[in-house]
């Protein structure tokens, strides 16, 4: 065999792009995932398309009596294609795209975030065990003990004005989402580490870097896919919520929490309930979308379901 | 005497966990030339397995050695780690029993013997180990090898697997191979097709194997010579005849008498044998006192009486049958009964 035919071989790719397109769930997850994503990232543009923008008033859309919008569906027209903000008639396509910018970011952020640092801090737990592992496992507990979520409110309640508000969020997120995550690849990295092929890297003199890289790397890759793909959709209902509760971004950023909170007396009233379901909507894609996506990721990447199928 | 590939003095490996140590290799004495073959022989749980580990200082967690231990010229006791990688793999390598379990599912076959060769010497290009591992894999018997180095292990036999982890420990020219039971989990007719591909390898790099196993089947067919653990310790030691046909410990006999022969009606003449087992189960190695680890279980302790609950049998001088080979046997019975009478 000629060393080209040897590399001819060795540029089969590996199948698991096409192994997830064959998935319809995951494909529609991943497009319900990605047209929001990409609305957000193009959000200017949009909204120039649509020949609006995010914050002027149009109260000559709106009723007089009480402030919801005239038209049906909360006032979609042809230039307001999501319909007006009741009270203020701000554009509400161009509120939701430019909302989805900062939550999805600020779950992006803090998604990569805590999922790397428990990418790093797993392997080395499973790699290393001994006291690194009792140590990490008991700040882990002592993490789950803890109130995130009220600790969170009450950070994002005392931020100062001059801090960035979306980067707090992004570290205050992060700072509590990397635990469960560090907590199953550090066992799943453990039980790579015990398997009998890195003993045997381990008997054919391979250091510890390299076992880590070529042995454990590869079967933890998958999972931390799919981890980051799964708490994706937490962080944004997270965002959400918390400026929902009024402690998320401030409030003159887009945001799509917001924009729900804001719906609210507007959907107890009946008056305008399109303005709470279009970004509610968006919510949903975004979140359901991620966790179809996730799953048939893992699908696709566990080398068990592989040989079982 | 040239000096011998692999040599041990005296180890003791120990294992603490809570408080409570337990020793499970003990003054374990071993010499082992190139080009042949030591069989290590026992129970579950006899130690021959960590003994192993214990060469390559890849012990569990928790373990620790004493003693002293010189492969190719090199202790591995008192090597820091850089050293022991560079002994591992090139002076001393490694065969598992489970081939499916000791190849990563994510890498090919090449990868793996590509690796072990590019692991010692980094001067060796991706293309020019990848070809090595076609000719390895060539020479340990596997059709259409450039086929095969683009193979995933879930691709191969078993059979097929196992030739290849020999490929990936051979690939270096090791001084000394470490076979752990490595035709246990492969059925009959491709254990033997394995073990043959064992010798003539061996024959080939005149290297030294040491192989473990519980099965005298295996150990009749390679081993020169033969070491029989019992608890950890030496029972008995000695060339692969004098061990078949003149054992000197009653463990090595309960062990023969324990394994299954085809020839076993020849032998009686025509009347059916049962397998005999030896009784009980060996002795938990935490509270081990004086006296013979294997009096609770020994047919013939009556015999000697009190000396065996009380003192620990070392390893003596046993007759040989040829060539004067060493024959060592601990065991406080200068002479076994003949075979029939121990085994009843």
């Amino acid at each position: 065999m000629s060393i080209a035919e040897i590399q001819q071989a060795e540029g089969r790719g590996t199948p698991v792009l096409r192994r997830f397109l064959r998935k319809r769930t995951g494909v529609a997850g991943l497009v319900m995932l990605v047209v929001p994503l990409v609305a957000g990232l193009c959000a200017p543009l949009l909204v120039r398309i649509e020949g609006q923008d995010p914050n002027t008033l149009h109260t000559d859309l709106l009723h007089p009596d009480g402030g919801r919008p005239l038209g049906a569906f909360g006032g979609v027209s042809a230039d307001h294609w999501l319909g007006v903000i009741p009270v203020t008639g701000v554009d509400l396509f161009a509120q939701i795209v430019y909302g989805i910018r900062s939550s999805l970011f600020i779950a992006f952020g803090a998604s990569i975030l805590s999922i790397a640092f428990a990418a790093v801090l797993g392997t080395a737990i499973g790699y290393f065990g001994g006291w690194l592992n009792a140590v990490a496992g008991r700040v882990i507990d002592f993490m789950f003990g803890f109130p995130g979520l009220m600790f969170v409110i009450a950070i994002m309640a005392i931020v100062p004005p001059e801090m960035p508000r979306g980067l707090v969020l992004v570290l205050v997120l992060a700072f509590f989402g990397w635990t469960v995550p560090a907590r199953i690849i550090g066992a799943q990295a453990g039980a790579i580490n015990a398997r009998t092929f890195v003993e045997a890297a381990r008997a054919t003199g391979a250091a510890p870097w390299q076992i880590i890289r070529r042995e454990m790397l590869p079967h933890l890759f998958g999972l931390v896919v799919v981890l980051f793909a799964m708490s994706l959709p937490g962080n944004v209902s997270v965002v959400a919520g918390l400026s929902f509760l009024g402690v998320g971004l401030r409030g003159d950023v887009p945001d799509l929490g917001k924009l729900l909170s804001d719906s609210l007396p507007w959907i107890y009233s009946g008056a305008d309930v399109w303005y709470m379901l279009f970004p509610g909507a968006v919510v949903f894609l975004i979140v359901f979308g991620a966790t179809l996506a996730g799953d048939a990721l893992r699908d696709v990447l566990d080398v068990r379901m592989e040989d079982a199928a | 005497m040239p000096d011998p590939v692999l040599q041990v003095e005296d180890l003791c490996v120990s294992f603490t966990s809570g408080g409570v140590t337990a020793d499970v290799v003990r003054d374990l004495s071993v010499r082992l030339d190139g080009g042949r073959t030591l069989a290590v022989v026992g129970e579950s749980g006899s130690g021959k397995t960590i003994t192993g580990r214990a060469i390559m200082r890849l012990l569990p967690r928790g373990a620790s050695a004493r003693g002293r231990i010189v492969v190719a010229g090199r202790e591995m006791l008192s090597a820091d780690e850089r050293e022991l990688r560079r002994a591992r793999g090139s002076d001393v390598a490694m065969v598992f029993q489970d081939s499916m379990s000791a190849l990563s599912p994510y890498l090919d076959i090449g990868a793996h013997i590509a690796q072990a060769v590019r692991l010692h010497d980094p001067s060796v290009t991706r293309r020019a180990a990848r070809a090595r591992a076609v000719e390895m894999l060539d020479r340990v018997g596997i059709p259409e090898p450039a086929n095969a180095v683009c193979r995933f292990p879930h691709e191969f036999s078993g059979g097929m697997r196992q030739r290849a982890v020999i490929a990936m420990a051979l690939v270096n020219r090791p001084a000394l191979l470490i076979a752990d039971e490595p035709t246990t989990a492969l059925d009959v007719t491709v254990q033997a097709q394995i073990l043959a591909l064992l010798r003539e390898l061996q024959q080939e790099y005149g290297m030294a194997m040491l192989l473990i196993s519980h099965d005298f089947g295996v150990v009749g067919s390679v081993a020169d010579d033969v070491l029989v653990l019992y608890a950890g310790r030496q029972a008995e030691y000695g060339s692969l005849r004098d061990i078949f046909d003149q054992p000197a410990h009653p463990y090595t006999v309960g062990l023969r008498a324990a394994t299954p022969r085809l020839d076993a009606r020849l032998d009686t003449g025509g009347e059916r044998t049962r397998l005999r087992a030896i009784p009980g189960a060996p002795t938990s190695l935490r509270d081990a006192g004086p006296g013979c680890a294997f009096a609770p279980r020994c047919g013939l302790a009556d015999q000697v009486g009190e000396r065996c609950v009380v003192e620990t049998p070392l390893p003596t001088v046993r007759p040989t049958s040829e060539s004067g080979g060493l024959h060592l046997a601990a065991c406080h019975l200068d002479r076994l009964p003949a075979l029939q009478e121990v085994a009843r």
